[in-house]
């Protein structure tokens, strides 16, 4: 192997919405070893939602990722429940769903807009955020913000959708629906984004197992999992919908899943809404007195993949344990797979395919001696050491 | 009108910086650039380098990690620099300012010019704010600056 140049990107770069760090080896033009540190959005939550009560908990993991702010709550309100087994009105559970499906629209809208400005398709950047504004609105209408929606609790939703909400969701998703058709169209018959996007990127079924990646990831390698399907909860099991799967593997089939999955989240939205109607108007909320000590699971399909929260419970009015894991903890470890090979061009797109989000992802490491069991130093305890030293030695002298 | 006034009377180049958010923030920036806010009417750009710009957006609670980084980051931008805090977080420290890896507010670490507080600000609040900072002094105050 000939000389390896380190191409190194970030914390703060102007291609990267959040602090990462990436760094690229490359031979030439080829990627030939890639290292990347994240860590710098760790602001230990799971920690925090300890000291929170059982209701507070769900302002907490809302904030966790300001684009999947239903997915965390969602599978945090499964865990708690089923530590409770609490049972929840229909309406609630349609509610829950709507906006569910709401925010896979905006995330994969997002998605496509930052895939085209990657690409230098900023016309499809302009125009996906264009369409991705009446989503916003919508939710605004709905839940009362624009993110950060607050709209679940244990044992329901906090928010009904009466008569007139619903008419004007209907109008937003003919609406939405005519632009995804738009956007299917600019990506699907484009010859350049053909070219740019197909054989780049490639996971194969077997990276996918190995890395356990999840969501859009594995679906556009062929791996047939949906939490929705596998393990229904909301309504997801009173709808009918398809899971999109395709077999390629690059970068162009994860573009292809996400857009058709937009129409199947438009038909889940309006079989609830329909569903909806049938119900009395106002029971959204099951009474919970006391969550009893346990321990609860709770999962969710997120745009990105599977949620995964873990609620532990002593019976009193917090939490003593929640552990969190995001899709993108999984799906980012697939980089190795994806960009090493390949261009350092084509490094740009490939790490934006699993959409990750790195303010999911952050962990933070203590390290302890695995035989004394005890705290290793980190590099501030260290200095302090050193100038102990110094400091004893001035003493004697 | 000082050289300081001039630099920022119009076109402001922005530089964001996301110390430790949730992605909300850093999202509501982007859609400031977008077709519905458009904010490159006013002159303003997302600049890819602290040295361009005249305003920096920091988004998020600034953690262990990110401080030194935010230090370095304003050092090395060009004086006078307007620095503006977007959203709970580096004003307060919001939801996040009893976690073990808070670094205290923005204020504690930079000098801040502006707030905007909410979780996250609209666009419009955004908006709001920057015109709010740069906007001339009614007359009889700037009267009485004279």
């Amino acid at each position: 192997m000939g000389k390896k140049t380190i191409v190194p990107i970030g914390p703060y770069h102007p291609l990267l919405e959040e602090p990462e760090f990436f760094k690229l080896y490359c031979d030439g033009e080829t990627v030939v070893d890639m290292e990347w540190e994240t860590g710098y959005n760790h602001r230990g939550i799971e920690k925090i939602c300890e000291s929170k009560t059982f209701e507070q908990v769900f302002f907490v993991v809302e904030r966790i990722c300001g684009i999947c702010s239903t997915s965390h709550p969602f599978a945090y309100a499964n865990a708690v429940e089923s530590i409770g087994g609490v049972q929840i009105p229909v309406r609630a559970k349609l509610i829950r769903s709507i906006v569910g499906e709401l925010e896979r629209i905006h995330s994969h809208l997002l998605w496509v807009g930052l895939a085209g400005h990657f690409l230098g398709y900023n016309t499809v950047f302009m125009w996906a955020w264009k369409y991705r504004e009446p989503v916003l609105d919508m939710f605004e209408i709905i839940t009362g913000n624009r993110n950060n929606y607050a709209m679940f609790t244990i044992g329901g939703v906090r928010r009904d959708i009466d008569e007139t909400k619903a008419t004007e969701l209907l109008k937003v998703l003919d609406d939405v629906k005519k632009k995804t058709d738009l956007l299917v169209g600019a990506v699907m018959d484009d010859p350049v984004i053909h070219a740019r996007l197909k054989g780049v990127g490639t996971l194969t079924a077997k990276d996918i197992h190995d890395f356990g990646a999840v969501g859009p990831t594995a679906r556009a390698s062929g791996v047939d999992i949906d939490v929705r399907r596998d393990d229904p909860y909301a309504a997801y099991d009173m709808v009918n919908w398809k899971v999109i799967t395709t077999p390629e593997g690059d970068v162009f089939a994860k573009a292809k899943v996400r857009l058709l999955e937009m129409y199947e989240s438009i038909s889940i939205i309006k079989q609830c809404l329909t569903l909806l109607q049938k119900e009395t108007p106002g029971d959204i909320k099951a009474k919970v007195k006391e969550i009893p000590e346990g321990i609860g699971i709770g999962h969710a399909e997120a745009p990105r993949g599977e949620v995964f929260h873990f609620v532990k419970s002593d019976g009193g009015n917090s939490p003593v344990r929640h552990k969190i894991r995001a899709p993108s903890y999984n799906c980012i470890t697939t980089f190795r797979r994806s960009c090493i090979g390949g261009t350092i061009s084509d490094a740009a797109i490939a790490t934006a395919a699993v959409d990750p989000c790195y303010c999911c992802t952050e962990r933070m490491v203590q390290v302890y001696d695995y035989h004394s069991g005890k705290h290793m130093m980190n590099a501030a305890e260290l200095i302090k050491f050193s100038q102990q030293k110094t400091e004893e030695l001035r003493k004697k002298l | 009108m000082g050289i300081k006034d001039l630099s920022f009377k119009k076109s402001l180049w922005v530089f964001h910086l996301s110390a430790g958010s949730c992605n909300n923030c850093d999202i509501e920036i982007l859609d400031l650039l977008t077709p519905r806010y458009d904010v490159e009417r006013f002159g303003m750009k997302l600049v890819g380098s602290i040295r361009h710009a005249d305003v920096l957006l920091v988004t998020g609670i600034i953690t262990k990690k990110t401080k030194a980084r935010v230090l370095e980051v304003y050092e090395q931008a060009p004086k006078p620099i307007i620095v503006i805090a977007i959203g709970a977080c580096p004003c307060t420290g919001g939801i996040f300012a009893s976690g073990y890896n808070f670094a205290g507010p923005l204020d504690k670490v930079i000098p801040v010019d502006a707030y905007i507080p909410g979780c996250p600000p609209k666009p419009e609040a955004m908006l709001a704010g920057v015109m709010k900072l740069l906007a001339p002094p009614p007359p009889e105050q700037a009267n009485a600056n004279k």
